[in-house]
Parts: structure tokens; C-alpha cells; sequence
């Protein structure tokens, strides 16, 4: 990266930033101004492909969820709960889940929500807002925080690890329930605990919502997230946005078109004959809030009147506070399930495998992952397709990127890049999940002699 | 950047890499949420770009590298990496036999490109996805998909206090055993790897009543095919088996041997 050099010099100048920090995989940022005039942006993954979709094909149905769960450490219970969700459509038994298997799958998600928010709103994230450059710097002068956020982050792998056996790559569930039931016992042993953290988590969300300051940003978002009728987006629920999407579980592969580039080895999914739309926190808050557990309900009021803004938050910085109020619901959420908790009378619906066709996707912590497959007479896979949530964010990013490398024109490269990767952090990119994601580069171009690019 | 703290100038350095992967066994690391603040008091983390934004200069202590080695540019990264780090350590299924992605080394990439990407042209990828001692000479391996946090811990530990990591090789029966578990393969009839495994997950699988899928690798020399002929005797074929045993540590050896001995056995199936 290069020296600072005075903006308002009409030159071509390239930021390049080599390796994004504080993301899950690797990816690189390239910007390309002519003076004040933004000329490329480009958000680069190179994380390696592996081919998931490839070699599922000739598996059997019931390795699915313990194969794609490895796409992502940070999130494998997303991909889990929508392999398993579109492989009983596809064996024919997603109707005869009953309500204790779906407070099961909504539990262990619960655990992934708040462990992965967690990790991304007090490990990765705030240190961009307080001015770190990490968790560890910021735990010399916030040591308090970063304890208090350790506690519910670790709350939320137990609350995984009970119903999974560990909180990377579980291996309870499984297509038609769970292997088994967590024992009554162990559940009624989280709860307390559960409890405190939720307390301590409201507290946390006051800190965030009053103490950080917020840029100011604004994007005419297409917001894309499951709007399930009587509860807060999980495991199901149409498919909605803002600006008219509304599908079928099954149709959402068919209203989204993916796109290669070069620059990328993620692949870009965009709205057929629209475009760019963002999934995650504040798509869900935005078409969902009316349906958050009330303790996060009576909290919104309040968070909105600190940050001074009113839903829906078009401002993607605006996502830590969102993260926070998902923690808040996950984890009054998870108390109510363990609070009612009695083992169920089956854990898992038998299957005959068969020949058919199940697509179906679930709220990871960063938005829809969608899934489908189709398999033959015995239940093996014939056919995969994967569409994470990165992917969907990826041109929702570069279209942020464009508009805040307008507002960054003015800084020397060093303080560019920091904005600039700050807010690709708004979005938590995991790039092990969307690649099937990134680098930061700013060049300057002018005198070849001193170019340092 | 800030400045390197003084207090901290003296203590080890740390360094975390990540190649083909899904981030799991760092995020391992980062879910030692009781001992983390002891552990980056103890050491200097000097190069973690999933953790942190700044990078010291090598040479560094210890290395903990995550990931396989798939692409032309990893190829020549970790020949780097061997070079800063006096100590290197592989660390999880893909670091210590390619992984899950390992798949491709039985299959044509060229049709994985195209099955996945509508321009496989972009796309700059190894034919093979392996191990970090196939490339560069590893001090240690740690087995797991993911690697067990403890098993972190005691390695760090061990190598603050100079002595070998305490990690056991033995079968996953053991552990079971240990614990009382009914014997999944004994009682309920179902194709459990723990006899073949290497322990270190904590019997997790059998503790919830579903057979072991093997994702600590084969323990130190495994009786495969006495295993495999007892899961003939229940009605599995040589192609379930290959595939049982083609899973997140299948390019490593004996299971990659035997997978291929059973895959030579396979009868032609209708596709």
C-alpha cells in the first residue's frame, strides 16, 4: 500500500488490501479512483474452491448434512438444518416433522446464532467502531466486555453442544430429526445459565446501541430473508423482501440467477431482472420485527432511539445492533424451549429412500442458505446446488464499497482501507462458505517510478 | 498500526494459517473461551488474520496451519510458512490429509469445474487436494474435523513448558468403553469406524447413539478389512464401505488404501 498523496490531485490511484483480517477466509478489496471519481471495485475471493457440490453427487442422502456441515466451521448448523430440511421434502417426511423436532432444530440454531454473532459483534467487529485493530488490543482497555461476551458466546456452543455432542461440525442431526434426545436433566442444567446471559446480553445491547457511534451510510436495499407467519425467521417460512420477492421454499433457486466472474471464486447471486439484494440481521429485523421474542420486542424501541433511527435500518453499519437484538431473541428463545423441554415421544422419522426433489433454506447468522438436491431410488445424491449467504451479499458489497470509497476519497490509503474493510465487515462475510469470497487493493496510478502498488 | 506492546516483547510467537479449509479448527482455537485471554497473555499472537489486523514480522515460535494444499498459490505459500516458523504444527482433517476436497484426487477435476462453475476457466486449482507433509516437513499433527479444542490447549501447553504434547493414538473403542456406551456396532447392528479411528472427539457419535463416521482418522494400525468384513456380514457392499471410508480423512493412509481395494471389488452398479 501506498503513501498518502493529496486526493484532490486529478490522478488514477488503485487501494489494494492484500488479506482481509477479522473474516472468515480469505478475500481481497480492489479500488480503482480517478481523482474523486470511483472507477472499480472489485471484492476478490480467492478462497479456494473445494467443490462441494461435485463430489455430494454419488453420496448417500443420509452423509448429506455431515458432509456440507464442513462448507463452514463457523456456521455448520445452517447447513445441517438446510440440508436435512430439503432432503425430507425430498424423501418425502418434511410434513411429519412434528413440533418437538422443529423446537429441536430451532434450539441448536438458537446456540449457532448467538456463538457466531457473538464472535462477530465483540471479536471481529467492534474493534473497527472503538478504533482496534482487535479483540486483543481492545480486551487491554474493554477486558470487562470482551469477558462478559465470552461467556454467552461459550453459552451458545453449550447450548449445541448439547443437542450436537461439539459446537464445530455437530453430529446429532440428522435427515428426519436427531440421532438422539438431549437427556431432560442436561437441559434443565443449562437454563440458568442461559438465563444470566441473557440478562447480561440485554446490558450489552444498551452498551452497543448507546456508546458506539453509528456512520452514517444509506443504500436503497432489496432486503431478502423467510418470513414465516407467527414467528421470528429460522428454519422456515416463505421467501420475502421489501420489493416484492415472495416465493415458495421450493422456487426461491428458480427467482435467483448466480453469476461468475473473474475476479471472484464465488459465485454472484442476483434477483432475476433485478439485481443486487442483501440477506442476514437486517433483513430479518426489517420484514420481521414484529415477531421477535418480546424481550428483544421491548427492546427495539429503545435501541432505535439510541442509535436515532427508526426501522427499517438501511444503513449496513446499523447490522452490529441488529446482531445484538438476534442474540438477545436466540437467547430468550433457547430459555422458553429449555424451560418446556420434555424428551419427545420420537427424535427422527424413519425414511425409505426413494427417488425425489427437496429445496429448502434457513436463516444462518449472515442469511438464507439455500439448498437442493435430487436423489435416486436408493437415496443417493444425483444432483447438488448450494447457494450460501456470502454469495448473495457479495454485490450488495461492492455496491456498498462504491458508494463508501466516494466518502473515503479524501483520506490518505491506510485510513481508506480501514473504512473500507470495516464495512465489509457490517456484512460478517464467511468466504469459506461462498466458495464455493476476498483481498483490499487500492493502486495508485501516476508516476511509475514511485508507484508502490 | 499500533506499536508492539513491551510487556509482551518477550513471549513466544504464535502464528495461525489457514489454507483449503472451513476456518472450524481456528475457530476452535477461538472457542477456548475460558483459557483465551490466558493463552494470548501467554503468547504473542504475532500473525492471525481471522483474529486480528496485525501481523509481526517472522521468525515465529510456533506455527498452527489449518487447511489443505489445493491451489498452485498454496503450493508455494506454505514453502513460506515452513521457512517462518521454527516449530510448525498441521492442525485438523484437511492440514493432515486434504480433507473432505481430498475427494477430487479419486475424481477429474476438470468435470468438478464444470459441474460448479459456468466459466472453469477462472478457476486456478491443483488436481490434488493433500496433506501439509506432503509438502514441507510437519513437527506435528493434530487429527480431527474439527480438531478437539483441548487437544489445542495441551499442545500449546506442552510446547510453553518444552515437553511433548500428550495426544493418544489409540481406537475410539477405548474412550467408548471408558464411558459406558452400548456398542452401536454390537447391540444396534450399525457400521461404526470407532475400532479403526483414533480417539481424541470424545466418543461423541456412540454418546448419541449413531455409529462413528471416522473424523479422527485411522488410529495407529488399524485391522480395516476385519472391521470391514463384519460390516459385510450386516449387509454393507465394498461400495458403501469405500464410501465410509472415503470421507474427511480419506486420502490418508491405510484408509486410503483400503478404500481402493474395496472400490476394485464394487459391483457395477445400474449408473
Amino acid at each position: 500500500m501506498s503513501n498518502a498523496k493529496n486526493p484532490k490531485e486529478n490522478r488514477k490511484r488503485t487501494i489494494r488490501v492484500g488479506a482481509l483480517a477479522r473474516v472468515e477466509g480469505e478475500g481481497a478489496l480492489h479500488l480503482v479512483m480517478s481523482g474523486s471519481r470511483v472507477e472499480e471495485v472489485r471484492l476478490e475471493i480467492f478462497e479456494p474452491p473445494r467443490f462441494y457440490e461435485a463430489f455430494l453427487q454419488g453420496r448417500d442422502f443420509m452423509e448429506v448434512p455431515d458432509i456440507t456441515s464442513r462448507i463452514c466451521g463457523i456456521c455448520p448448523i445452517a447447513y445441517q438444518s438446510a440440508s436435512c430440511y430439503a432432503l425430507e421434502k425430498a424423501m418425502g417426511v418434511f410434513d411429519q416433522l412434528d413440533t418437538p423436532i422443529q423446537k429441536l432444530r430451532d434450539l441448536i440454531y438458537c446456540g449457532e446464532w448467538i456463538e457466531s454473532h457473538v464472535l462477530h459483534m465483540f471479536m471481529l467487529h467492534l474493534a473497527d467502531f472503538l478504533g482496534y485493530e482487535s479483540a486483543v488490543s481492545m480486551a487491554r482497555d474493554h477486558g470487562g466486555i470482551v469477558r462478559r461476551a465470552l461467556r454467552i458466546k461459550k453459552a451458545g456452543n453449550a447450548i449445541v453442544e448439547l443437542l450436537g455432542g461439539r459446537s464445530v461440525h455437530p453430529v446429532g442431526m440428522c435427515v428426519g430429526g436427531f440421532y438422539s434426545c438431549p437427556d431432560p436433566k442436561d437441559a434443565a442444567s443449562l437454563l440458568p445459565e442461559i438465563k444470566a446471559c441473557l440478562a447480561d446480553m440485554v446490558d450489552l445491547t444498551f452498551f452497543l446501541a448507546q456508546k458506539v457511534t453509528y456512520p452514517d451510510f444509506k443504500q436503497d436495499y432489496e432486503f431478502v430473508a423467510l418470513c414465516p407467519d407467527d414467528e421470528y425467521p429460522m428454519n422456515l417460512g416463505r421467501i420475502k423482501s421489501n420489493k416484492g420477492l415472495d416465493v415458495d421454499q421450493q422456487e426461491f433457486g428458480e427467482a435467483i440467477e448466480e453469476r461468475q466472474v473473474e475476479h471472484s471464486n464465488a459465485l454472484f447471486s442476483a434477483i432475476r431482472g433485478r439485481g443486487a439484494y442483501l440477506v442476514g440481521p437486517l433483513a430479518r429485523l426489517n420484514l420481521n420485527y414484529e415477531k421477535l421474542h418480546p424481550v428483544a420486542a421491548d427492546l427495539l424501541p429503545k435501541v432505535c432511539a439510541a442509535v436515532g433511527k427508526n426501522l427499517p435500518w438501511d444503513n449496513s453499519f446499523l447490522s452490529l445492533p441488529a446482531r445484538a437484538l438476534e442474540t438477545v431473541h436466540a437467547l430468550a428463545l433457547a430459555a422458553e424451549i429449555l424451560e418446556s423441554y420434555e424428551p419427545p415421544s420420537r427424535c427422527r422419522i424413519p425414511i425409505a429412500p426413494r427417488a425425489g426433489y427437496g429445496g429448502h433454506g434457513t436463516e444462518a447468522p449472515r442469511g438464507v442458505c439455500w439448498h437442493e438436491y435430487r436423489t435416486e431410488n436408493d437415496g443417493t445424491v444425483s444432483f447438488a446446488r448450494i447457494i450460501p449467504p456470502t454469495a448473495q451479499n457479495q454485490m450488495c458489497i461492492e455496491q456498498d464499497l462504491y458508494e463508501m470509497a466516494k466518502q473515503v476519497v479524501d483520506l490518505e490509503d491506510e485510513g481508506a482501507a480501514m473504512r473500507c474493510e470495516h464495512l465489509i465487515r457490517n456484512y460478517d462475510p464467511c468466504i469459506s462458505c461462498s466458495v464455493h469470497f476476498l483481498k483490499f487493493e487500492r493502486t495508485w496510478h501516476e508516476d511509475p517510478a514511485k508507484s508502490r502498488s | 498500526m499500533a506499536p508492539v506492546d513491551e510487556r509482551t516483547a518477550e513471549k513466544p510467537k504464535l502464528a495461525v494459517y489457514k489454507f483449503s479449509s472451513c476456518d472450524g479448527c481456528q475457530l476452535s482455537i477461538l472457542n477456548l473461551e475460558d483459557e483465551l485471554l490466558d493463552l494470548v497473555g501467554a503468547v504473542e499472537v504475532a500473525f492471525f488474520l481471522e483474529a486480528r489486523r496485525q501481523v509481526l514480522p517472522p521468525p515465529y515460535d510456533v506455527g498452527l496451519v489449518e487447511g489443505s494444499i489445493s491451489t498452485p498459490d498454496e503450493e508455494e505459500r506454505i514453502q513460506q510458512v515452513r521457512r517462518d516458523c521454527k516449530f510448525l504444527v498441521a492442525i485438523g482433517a484437511c492440514a493432515t490429509s486434504g480433507g473432505i476436497q481430498a475427494l477430487r484426487n479419486w475424481a477429474d477435476v476438470e468435470a468438478y469445474k464444470r459441474t460448479v462453475y459456468p466459466e472453469p476457466a477462472f478457476l486456478k486449482t491443483l488436481e490434488t487436494s493433500t496433506g501439509i507433509a506432503s509438502h514441507v516437513f510437519v513437527d506435528f499433527e493434530l487429527r480431527g474435523c474439527p480438531v478437539n479444542k483441548d487437544q489445542i490447549l495441551e499442545l500449546v501447553t506442552a510446547l510453553l513448558i518444552g515437553r511433548k504434547p500428550d495426544i493418544p493414538t489409540h481406537s475410539l473403542c477405548v474412550e467408548c468403553k471408558r464411558r459406558g456406551y452400548p456398542c452401536v456396532l454390537v447391540s444396534k447392528g450399525e457400521p461404526c469406524l470407532g475400532p479403526i479411528t483414533q480417539t481424541g472427539c470424545g466418543a461423541l457419535c456412540p454418546g448419541l447413539s449413531r455409529p462413528c463416521y471416522g473424523c479422527f482418522g485411522p488410529m495407529e494400525q488399524p485391522n480395516i478389512s476385519s472391521l470391514a468384513s463384519w460390516f459385510n456380514r450386516l449387509g454393507f457392499t465394498p461400495r458403501d464401505i469405500k464410501r465410509m471410508l472415503r470421507t474427511f480423512n480419506g486420502y490418508l493412509e491405510p484408509f486410503k488404501q483400503a478404500s481402493d481395494y474395496y472400490e476394485q471389488r464394487e459391483e457395477p452398479k445400474g449408473k
